[in-house]
């Protein structure tokens, strides 16, 4: 009987607890009731939370930093990235995607494209309210659903898009002594009419 | 004890427990026979879950199938990790740099922690204690979780281990919010202790229900807290002395009778272990690099990696019991045969043994604290 007791004795001073002890806004931290009142009420976004991936540009979504090199789609372990690479007019291939599918039905959210992309172009969004009124169409995103641009990234993961501007200033830099240190090559010939 | 089986001149009753009941942990069927409310036969239909998990991992690359090991057993997912990348690192003979060694094993006990308090949470579930004493645990699992997250990205699909050493560092101050939560882990306990261990109820519907014998539990290789519970005193942390158990000081807790609250016993006890461990772990805890210089290589490139030909068998101790990764490479980027030796599966396989002669409600804690999770059963 004692160890009845003892259990409901736990119960209720849990029970009279919650309703006394304060608790902060938008935090799991004190307090006696831990049931958070979504949607109005938010713990905060951890910086390193990652859900679907999406695509960064610089400064207009025509520049994207994704030059359609397919490693994102060989190493997605679902296989739910979707490329073709871009034409030019005399059908050779430029260096950005002309379609850009990732298939959300699809995804696992493991982040391998995000640390296979050798350009810093994909990266794993926070946003998580995602749905559709039906099963498959609406949860294609295309590139203009995909396209987000750096100054989302630095809102989303301010500490890594310090690091990854760092990187990518040195890289350029690095690039521009080269240039400088060769001798210019020979111009490319004018396409063939 | 056991009531023996009363058998009248009528016939026997067939029930199908599942794969839609509140009871089976997910899509899982006992096709159970009862003669009144006796059971005289089971039989586990597993299989509803099955997603080709071997198939899959032997045509991708090998560090594709990290994110998919999250999802066999999903309350575990670092400890999944865990002995994915030890199989691997044996198969490839990689060096695992010491502050990555300690921070695995500190995630493999705050596992084993969430784990073994979901598990008595459910396990209370099916005997009829309606979610008062799984919201006491998922109270504290909610605060590792939120740990879980700040560190790899997701609450339960961590994917936070590499060949060779890990993701990411850890982010500043978490290790501090860890030694919080360890410290404050024993309260816990105590509590949820007080609630429980004493409860006449419990002992009642527990004690002498669902006996594992020590020579079963041997000869159907049983592993884990339920293979302890027995008497069996076989933990891999203390056998194998992978990655830097041997350094560690714990004890093993070893039940004497085998049945329901022995398993329930056993697994308090291991969590006040796990407590010591980290305490030991986070004291000692170096500062340098996070993984391999010559692995890191790889992380542009997962399918380069080419692991030279050969077996390997990683094991861990798991929360469930041993979880085994078997691996053949024939030298290219993808595994030429992947083997999952999965605990939960192996430990229901003596699921007849235990129910047979004991009611219908038995059976379902019984099943309850054999602790499954049905994508590691049917990976």
């Amino acid at each position: 009987m004692f160890g009845v007791l003892r259990g409901m004795g736990i119960t209720f001073k849990n029970f009279v607890a919650s309703y006394f002890l304060p608790r902060k806004p938008n935090s799991l931290e004190t307090g006696g009731m831990v049931t958070l009142q979504y949607p109005e009420e938010r713990l905060p976004e951890k910086e390193r939370f990652r859900n679907f991936p999406f695509l960064i540009y610089d400064t207009k979504p025509d520049d994207l930093r994704c030059v359609a090199c397919d490693i994102c789609a060989k190493e997605c372990p679902p296989k739910c990235i979707y490329i073709v690479r871009d034409n030019d007019e005399q059908g050779r291939p430029l260096k950005k995607p002309k379609v850009f599918d990732i298939d959300f039905t699809v995804c696992m959210n493991c982040g391998i494209c995000e640390e296979a992309c050798p350009f810093d172009a994909i990266f794993m969004d926070h946003e998580f309210e995602v749905g559709g009124p039906e099963r498959q169409q609406s949860l294609v995103y295309h590139m203009d659903q995909l396209l987000k641009p750096a100054t989302h990234f630095a809102k989303i993961r301010p500490t890594d898009h310090v690091a990854i501007e760092e990187k990518r200033r040195k890289e350029a830099e690095k690039k521009r002594a080269a240039a400088q240190a060769q001798p210019k090559p020979p111009e490319a010939k004018p396409p063939q009419a | 004890m056991i009531d023996e089986p009363v058998l009248h001149d009528t016939d026997t009753l067939e029930v199908n427990l599942g794969p839609q009941h509140p009871s089976t942990h997910g899509v899982f069927r006992m096709n159970v026979k009862l003669e009144g409310e006796t059971i005289v036969s089971l039989k586990p239909i597993m299989g509803y879950l099955h997603r080709n998990h071997e198939q899959i991992a032997e045509n991708m690359s090998y560090l594709g199938s990290m994110p998919y090991t999250d999802r066999l057993d999903y309350f575990n997912s670092m400890s999944n990790n865990f002995g994915y990348a030890l199989a691997v690192e044996k198969l490839a003979n990689i060096e695992v740099p010491e502050r990555a060694q300690y921070i695995r094993v500190i995630m493999a006990e705050l596992t084993r922690l969430v784990n073994h308090v979901s598990v008595i949470g459910f396990l209370l579930n099916d005997l009829g204690a309606f979610f008062t004493p799984i919201l006491y645990a998922f109270r504290e699992r909610e605060k590792i979780l939120d740990i879980f997250e700040e560190i790899a990205g997701s609450r339960m699909m961590c994917n936070y281990l590499r060949f060779g050493g890990l993701k990411l560092d850890l982010p500043p101050s978490v290790l501090d919010r860890i030694k919080k939560i360890v410290q404050g882990f024993p309260k816990f306990l105590d509590e949820f202790e007080g609630l429980l261990t004493k409860n006449e109820i419990l002992c009642m519907r527990c004690q002498n229900v669902g006996i594992l014998p020590y020579d079963l539990a041997v000869s159907a290789s049983i592993t884990g807290p339920m293979a302890r519970a027995s008497g069996v005193n076989y933990d891999i942390r203390k056998i194998d002395g992978y990655s830097i158990y041997n350094r560690l000081k714990f004890r093993v807790p070893l039940g004497k009778v085998g049945d329901v609250y022995d398993r329930y016993m056993i697994r308090i006890l291991e969590m006040r272990q796990s407590v010591w461990i980290l305490e030991q772990v986070l004291k000692e805890i170096p500062e340098g690099p996070i993984i391999n210089p010559k692995m890191a290589a790889f992380a542009k490139a997962p399918r380069n990696f080419k692991p030279p030909k050969g077996e390997a068998y990683g094991r861990v101790e798991a929360p469930k019991g041993e979880l085994g990764f078997y691996l053949v490479s024939d030298g290219t980027p993808q595994p030429w045969r992947y083997h999952v030796r999965a605990p939960s599966f192996i430990n229901l396989t003596v699921l007849e043994d235990l129910c047979i002669g004991h009611k219908v409600a038995d059976a379902i804690i019984i099943l309850g604290s054999i602790d499954i999770v049905l994508g590691e059963v049917d990976h």
